[in-house]
C-alpha cells in the first residue's frame, strides 16, 4: 500500500487526485461563500508545508512564520490598495485609509508597489531574502533547538508590534478592502472563483516541490541533519548551509500564501500573524503528521475548518479543544494522526510473545 | 544629567520587571533544558492570586504583603502538576515539551477568561506605595521601586539557596552534570520537581509584583513571556547571573531605542541586538562549561 503511493504512478495518482477534488469537486460541490473559505484554508495549508518541510524534515521548529506570511500578504495588500488609489485618482493617488488619516503624500517606499511585477519578485525575495539572512545568522554560529525557536518567536512579536506602529501601514487596523486584484474587480463571483483556482493551484506545486525537496539528496541530507547535525557536519557537509535552505524554502512558501491571503479574504491586520497565530499554524501540521508530506496539509485543513465551525458557536470550548490538541497529539502521538496505523502496529507486535523487535 | 538618571532608571525598572518575570524561567531552562511556554501564565496566575487576596482581605497593604507568599504556592503548585504530569514524561523532547506548555498556557488563558471575565481587572495599590520618590533629581514611583527591591530580594534568595542550602547543592549537581548526578545518589526526579516548584513560584510572586503597574487580564502573562525568553537566551542557560546582566542590559537598551525611536522600532531593535548579540556568544553571557556534546 505505502510502496505504491512512493512509486512514480502513485505520486501521480495522488495529485491527479488531488485535482480531481480541488478543481472539480469542491467548485462543484462549495457555494461562492464556502469556496473563498476554502481558498483561505488552503492559504494556510501552503504555510503548513513549509512548516512541514523545516519542522518535520529539518528540525527546525519554527514559531515565527507569521513574519513571512505577513511580508507576502502586506507586501500584496500594498499593491492593491494601490492599484485601488489609481483607478480612483489617476496615477500618485493615496490610498483610502492614508486620505482618512489625513495623509496627502504617499511615502516613498509606497511608490515602486504600483508595479504589479515589482510587487510579484518582492513578495518571492524579501521573505526569503530575510529568512536567509536570519537563518545564516543563527545556523552559522550552531544556535539551535530551543534557542531558534524563541528567537523565530520573539521575530513574529516584535514584526508585529513594528506594523502596529507603522500608521503608513495601516497600525492596528492593518490594511483592507481591496477592489482590485491585477485589473480584475475582487466582488465579481468569476473571479472569485478564479482566486480560488490560482490558491489551489498554488498549493499542488509547493506539494509537488515539496515533494520533490524531500527526495533528492538535498532531502536526505536535510533529515540527516535534522538526526544529527554534528556527524553531518564531521563528514563534511555544511549542515548550517542545509538548514538555512529549508527555513528560506518555509518562509517563501509562508509568503506566497500571504500573498494570496489577501486577495482571497480582503483583510491582513498584524492580529492574525503575531505570535499566538504563529504558533498556531503548527498545530495542524502537528496533528497531520510533521514529517510527511500530506499530513500536514490535512492537518491543516482540518483545523481550520474545525476553527470556522465551532469558534463562533463555542469560542470557549474551541481554545481549551486547542490547548488540549497541543497538549494531547504531541504528547501522545508526536507523528500526528499519519502514525497512528504505525503506532497501532507497534502496539499489536508489542503483544505478541515471539515479536523479536518492533520496527517504526 | 537628569536625563541620563531618568533613563538609567527607566532601565533599571524595566530590567528589574523583566527580570522578575525570567529568573524562575532561567531556572527551569536551564535545569531540564525545558522551555517552558506556560511559564507567562504562571505569572497570570500571580495576578489573579493578588486580586483574588485583595477582594478576600480587603486592605491594600495587608493583601499585598500576603498574595506575595500565596502567589508563590500558587505559581509553584501549578508548575509542580505540570511538570508531574507532562514535563516528566517529555524530558527527551524539548522541543515538543514547549508546544505541549503552549497548549497548556492556552487553556490555562482560557480558564482565567471564563472565571475572571476577558475585560481586565485592577488591584489596588496600597497607600504607602503612592505617588514618588526624589533621586537625583527625577522622581521615581515608589512602585517602580518595589519591584526592583523584591527583584533584588528575589535574586539574593535565590542565589543563597543554590548556594548553601543542601536542595541548592543537588540542583546545581544535576545541572551541572545530570548522570554523574544520579550516580551520587541524587534522584534527579525529586530535584526536577523541587527546581519547577521553585521557578513556578517565582513567576507567581512576579505576577503579584505586577499588579502594582499594570492592569491584569488573561493574556497578562504572554505580554511578559517573550522578552523574559530573550533575556534567558542572552544570559545564558542556568545562569542566575547571566539573566541578571541580560535583563538590566535589555531594559536599559529597550529604554534608550524608546528615546530615540518609538515603542514599536524600540522592540525591532532589540531583536536585532539580541541577533547580532549571540553572533559573539552563541551560548549568551556566560556559559555553563559542560562537557556533553549537544
Amino acid at each position: 500500500m505505502s510502496k505504491f503511493w512512493e512509486s512514480r504512478l502513485g505520486v501521480w495518482s495522488g495529485f491527479a487526485a488531488a485535482a480531481a477534488v480541488l478543481f472539480g469537486l469542491a467548485p462543484l460541490l462549495l457555494s461562492g461563500f464556502r469556496l473563498g473559505l476554502f481558498a483561505q484554508f488552503i492559504c494556510y495549508a501552503i504555510v503548513a508545508v513549509g512548516i512541514g518541510l523545516a519542522w518535520g524534515r529539518g528540525g527546525m521548529l519554527t514559531l515565527g512564520q507569521g513574519v513571512f506570511f505577513g511580508m507576502g500578504a502586506y507586501l500584496m495588500a500594498m499593491h492593491l490598495k494601490m492599484a485601488d488609489a489609481e483607478f480612483r485618482g489617476g496615477p500618485g493617488a493615496v490610498p483610502d485609509f492614508m486620505e482618512l488619516a489625513g495623509v496627502r503624500e504617499l511615502p516613498a517606499y509606497w511608490v515602486p508597489f504600483a508595479s504589479p511585477v515589482f510587487t510579484i519578485a518582492a513578495i518571492v525575495l524579501l521573505p526569503t531574502g530575510l529568512a536567509v539572512l536570519l537563518g545564516l545568522a543563527v545556523f552559522k554560529r550552531r544556535v539551535k533547538g530551543a534557542y531558534f525557536a524563541i528567537l523565530s518567536q520573539a521575530l513574529a512579536g516584535a514584526f508585529a508590534i513594528f506594523l502596529i506602529g507603522q500608521q503608513s501601514l495601516g497600525g492596528f487596523n492593518g490594511l483592507s478592502y481591496f477592489r482590485y486584484f491585477f485589473g480584475f474587480t475582487l466582488n465579481d463571483p468569476v473571479n472569485q472563483r478564479m482566486l480560488y483556482f490560482i490558491t489551489a493551484a498554488a498549493l499542488l506545486v509547493v506539494v509537488a516541490a515539496s515533494l520533490q525537496l524531500r527526495r533528492s539528496r538535498y532531502g536526505e541530507l536535510l533529515v540527516a541533519v535534522r538526526d544529527a547535525e554534528e556527524r553531518v557536519r564531521f563528514l563534511g557537509y555544511d549542515a548550517a548551509g542545509v538548514k538555512v535552505v529549508a527555513y528560506a524554502v518555509a518562509a517563501l512558501f509562508a509568503s506566497i500564501a500571504g500573498a494570496l491571503f489577501v486577495p482571497v479574504v480582503g483583510i491582513i491586520s498584524p492580529a492574525s500573524i503575531g505570535i499566538v497565530p504563529s504558533i498556531m499554524f503548527l498545530l495542524g501540521v502537528a496533528i497531520g503528521g510533521r514529517g510527511t508530506l500530506i499530513g500536514p496539509v490535512v492537518g491543516a485543513l482540518a483545523v481550520a475548518f474545525a476553527q470556522t465551525a465551532l469558534s463562533e458557536q463555542f469560542p470557549s470550548a474551541w481554545t481549551y479543544a486547542q490547548g488540549l490538541l497541543f497538549v494531547c497529539v504531541i504528547a501522545l502521538l508526536p507523528g500526528g494522526i499519519a502514525s497512528i496505523p504505525a503506532v497501532a502496529g507497534r502496539i499489536r507486535v508489542k503483544h505478541r510473545p515471539e515479536a523479536v523487535e518492533a520496527t517504526t | 544629567m537628569d536625563i541620563l538618571v531618568g533613563q538609567l532608571f527607566t532601565g533599571l525598572s524595566t530590567g528589574s520587571i523583566l527580570l522578575l518575570a525570567a529568573l524562575g524561567l532561567s531556572l527551569t531552562f536551564g535545569q531540564m533544558g525545558v522551555v517552558n511556554m506556560a511559564h507567562g501564565e504562571f505569572i497570570m496566575a500571580g495576578c489573579y492570586t493578588a486580586y483574588v487576596t485583595q477582594q478576600v482581605v480587603g486592605g491594600a497593604g495587608v493583601s499585598l504583603l500576603i498574595a506575595l507568599p500565596i502567589g508563590f504556592a500558587v505559581g509553584g503548585a501549578m508548575g509542580l502538576i505540570l511538570e508531574v504530569l507532562l514535563i516528566r514524561r517529555l524530558y527527551h523532547r524539548p522541543l515538543d515539551t514547549l508546544l505541549v506548555t503552549f497548549g497548556v498556557g492556552l487553556i490555562l488563558q482560557q480558564v482565567a477568561r471564563d472565571v475572571f471575565g476577558a475585560p481586565a481587572v485592577n488591584v489596588t495599590v496600597p497607600q504607602f506605595l503612592r505617588g514618588g520618590v526624589e533621586i537625583l533629581g527625577t522622581t521615581v514611583p515608589k512602585t517602580r521601586l518595589f519591584i526592583m527591591a523584591l527583584a533584588v530580594v528575589a535574586v539574593a534568595a535565590l542565589a543563597l539557596v543554590l548556594r548553601f542550602t543542601p536542595a541548592g547543592r543537588r540542583i546545581r549537581a544535576v545541572v551541572g552534570n545530570r548522570d554523574l548526578a544520579e550516580t551520587a545518589g541524587i534522584s534527579s526526579r525529586a530535584v526536577d520537581a523541587g527546581t519547577f516548584f521553585i521557578g513556578s513560584g517565582l513567576a507567581g510572586v512576579a505576577g503579584v509584583a505586577l499588579t502594582l503597574i499594570g492592569s491584569t487580564s488573561p493574556t497578562t502573562g504572554q505580554s511578559y513571556l517573550v522578552d523574559a525568553f530573550l533575556v534567558v537566551v542572552a544570559g545564558g542557560l542556568g545562569r542566575i547571573k547571566g539573566a541578571v546582566v541580560a535583563a538590566v542590559a535589555l531594559g536599559a537598551l529597550q529604554s534608550v531605542f524608546e528615546t530615540y525611536s518609538t515603542a514599536s522600532l524600540a522592540k525591532v531593535g532589540v531583536f536585532v541586538v539580541i541577533v547580532v548579540f549571540l553572533q559573539l556568544r552563541p551560548q549568551g553571557l556566560f556559559t555553563l562549561r559542560t562537557r556533553s556534546l549537544a
